[in-house]
């Protein structure tokens, strides 16, 4: 589904991602773990090209999105993303924060997205905020509305990054609870996180990412069960 | 009582005799209800209105577009730098440069005396002059106000599939909207003030009378006064105006 040829990406000199091959197949979950500045959320965001790569090719579907010919909008649509600060649009309520894309990209008439709006919110028990802002809410309810709003476009692809990051604990298993049902639902799913937990139950593959190469990767259960490498050995130490 | 009559008493005593109000109304009568001079005050803020728009309209427009294709140029993915973009945005440096960089009595007497010297339509010059000045500043508030919302909106928008013009028209604008507000309204304030300017390409605004005025009565202490209290005036109406509309705005994030 998402094929990376030799990606790499230097910020100036600094180079984050360094030749990195990777095949994700549809209906993986894939997990990315690594100590911060390894390289993994600039390696999702490199995924829908919110960070253009410096060299390399990323195809999605068959077609090759790094390609300048490529509508990269058109792709985006078939990609969903929840960002770490869930970026949320402010000057909008819920339910136009989830049906603004798809009624503006002409994927959905505005009926048919607020009736979107009204199922999806209904699964993540928020279909009471549809009216309310987003500084209305609390960080776990507005990670849900984030990512209810990124399905509303029924992608192909989720790509999370650190999706709880920013949460409190005590919402920190609302957000994951959805993430696991989505993942259930056969969801092909990229998830950049710090929760050790949720890669080992939900991810069926779990890269480890260090100095911008994928370091390890293994399924959940080797991966934290045998580490191979010592970058890892140490990394879980140190987080487990 | 009646202040012509006053005068007319008053002006059959000599000068020297006077005392120092009689003195000062001698002179405010003079400066304004004499052979009705007060209309030309009004002629004058009428003048100031109609420039005060219209330079405006040309400093709104002029400074959205620039912002636009600056924000836009620096927010290109580099390896795809669209050349068309690359010469507006040279051109909308330049523009801002020198814009900014020369004094707005010159830039206005350059149009006035120079590019437009066979004109006689001083107070249009003068109105185009100051909206192409003020365009230059609007154009800075603008582009701040851009960038200073979290890049992490538009990312969102993006990654929604939505397209540039629209992220920009529907998430990042009208939040950038409220943010500029404040310094809109003080770029406003200074261009209603700056058209006293155009007075000196002969553009027929307040001040424009007041010299008039004073030219003939040789005396500047009120027409200076009454030009003052008149800017002041208007920019009293403009700033509670301004403040009420932003508290409406602040209400709209609490709902």
């Amino acid at each position: 589904m998402i094929d990376v040829e030799h990606l790499s990406k230097a910020f100036g000199k600094n180079l984050v991602l360094d030749d990195i091959s990777e095949h994700i197949s549809q209906g993986e979950k894939v997990v990315i773990i690594g100590p911060s500045g390894s390289g993994k959320s600039t390696f999702l965001r490199c995924l829908n090209l919110l960070e253009t790569p410096t060299s390399g090719k990323i195809t999605f579907d068959g077609v090759e999105i790094t390609s300048p010919n490529t509508d990269i909008d058109k792709m985006r649509r078939q990609m969903g993303m929840v960002f770490q600060h869930f970026n949320l649009f402010p000057n909008m309520t819920i339910r136009r924060n989830i049906t603004l894309a798809p009624v503006r990209t002409k994927l959905m008439s505005k009926e048919e997205a607020d009736e979107t709006a009204t199922t999806l919110l209904k699964r993540v028990g928020l279909e009471d905020k549809a009216d309310a802002y987003p500084s209305q809410l609390s960080g776990g309810q507005k990670q849900r509305i984030a990512i209810v709003r990124a399905l509303a476009m029924k992608p192909k692809v989720m790509l999370f990054d650190e999706p709880t990051s920013a949460l409190d604990p005590e919402m920190v298993g609302e957000v994951l609870a959805v993430m696991k049902e989505l993942a259930d639902e056969g969801m092909t799913m990229v998830v950049v996180t710090h929760e050790m937990g949720f890669a080992r139950e939900v991810g069926t593959r779990v890269l480890f990412m260090a100095d911008g190469k994928i370091a390890e990767q293994n399924t959940p259960a080797e991966l934290f069960g045998n580490p191979q490498c010592e970058r890892l050995r140490t990394f879980l130490a140190k987080v487990l | 009582m009646d202040v012509d009559k006053l005068y007319e008493s008053l002006a059959e005593i000599p000068v020297a005799e006077l005392s120092g109000w009689q003195d000062a109304f001698m002179k405010f009568y003079r400066a304004w209800f004499y052979e009705d001079r007060w209309k030309s005050y009004f002629e004058g803020l009428v003048t100031t209105i109609e420039v005060t728009v219209i330079a405006l309209a040309i400093g709104v427009v002029l400074g959205l577009l620039v912002a636009m294709i600056r924000t836009a140029h620096d927010q290109q993915r580099p390896e795809r730098r669209n050349f068309i973009l690359g010469v507006l945005n040279f051109i909308a440096r330049i523009y801002v440069t020198v814009i900014r960089g020369t004094p707005m009595l010159v830039q206005l007497m350059i149009m006035g005396f120079v590019i437009f010297a066979n004109s006689r339509e001083f107070t249009m010059i003068g109105a185009l002059s100051l909206g192409i000045n003020s365009g230059a500043y609007v154009a800075e508030i603008i582009r701040g106000g851009l960038m200073s919302l979290d890049v992490g909106q538009t990312e969102a928008g993006r990654s929604l599939g939505l397209g540039y013009i629209d992220t920009m028209r529907f998430i990042v604008i009208p939040q950038a909207f409220k943010a500029i507000l404040p310094a809109l309204g003080n770029e406003f304030i200074v261009l209603l003030k700056d058209t006293s300017l155009i007075s000196a390409i002969s553009g027929k605004e307040i001040l424009y009378f007041a010299k008039a005025i004073s030219s003939r009565t040789y005396e500047y202490m009120f027409p200076l006064y009454i030009t003052a209290l008149m800017y002041l005036i208007m920019v009293i109406i403009f700033s509670a105006l301004q403040s009420k509309l932003e508290r409406r705005l602040r209400q709209s994030d609490r709902r």
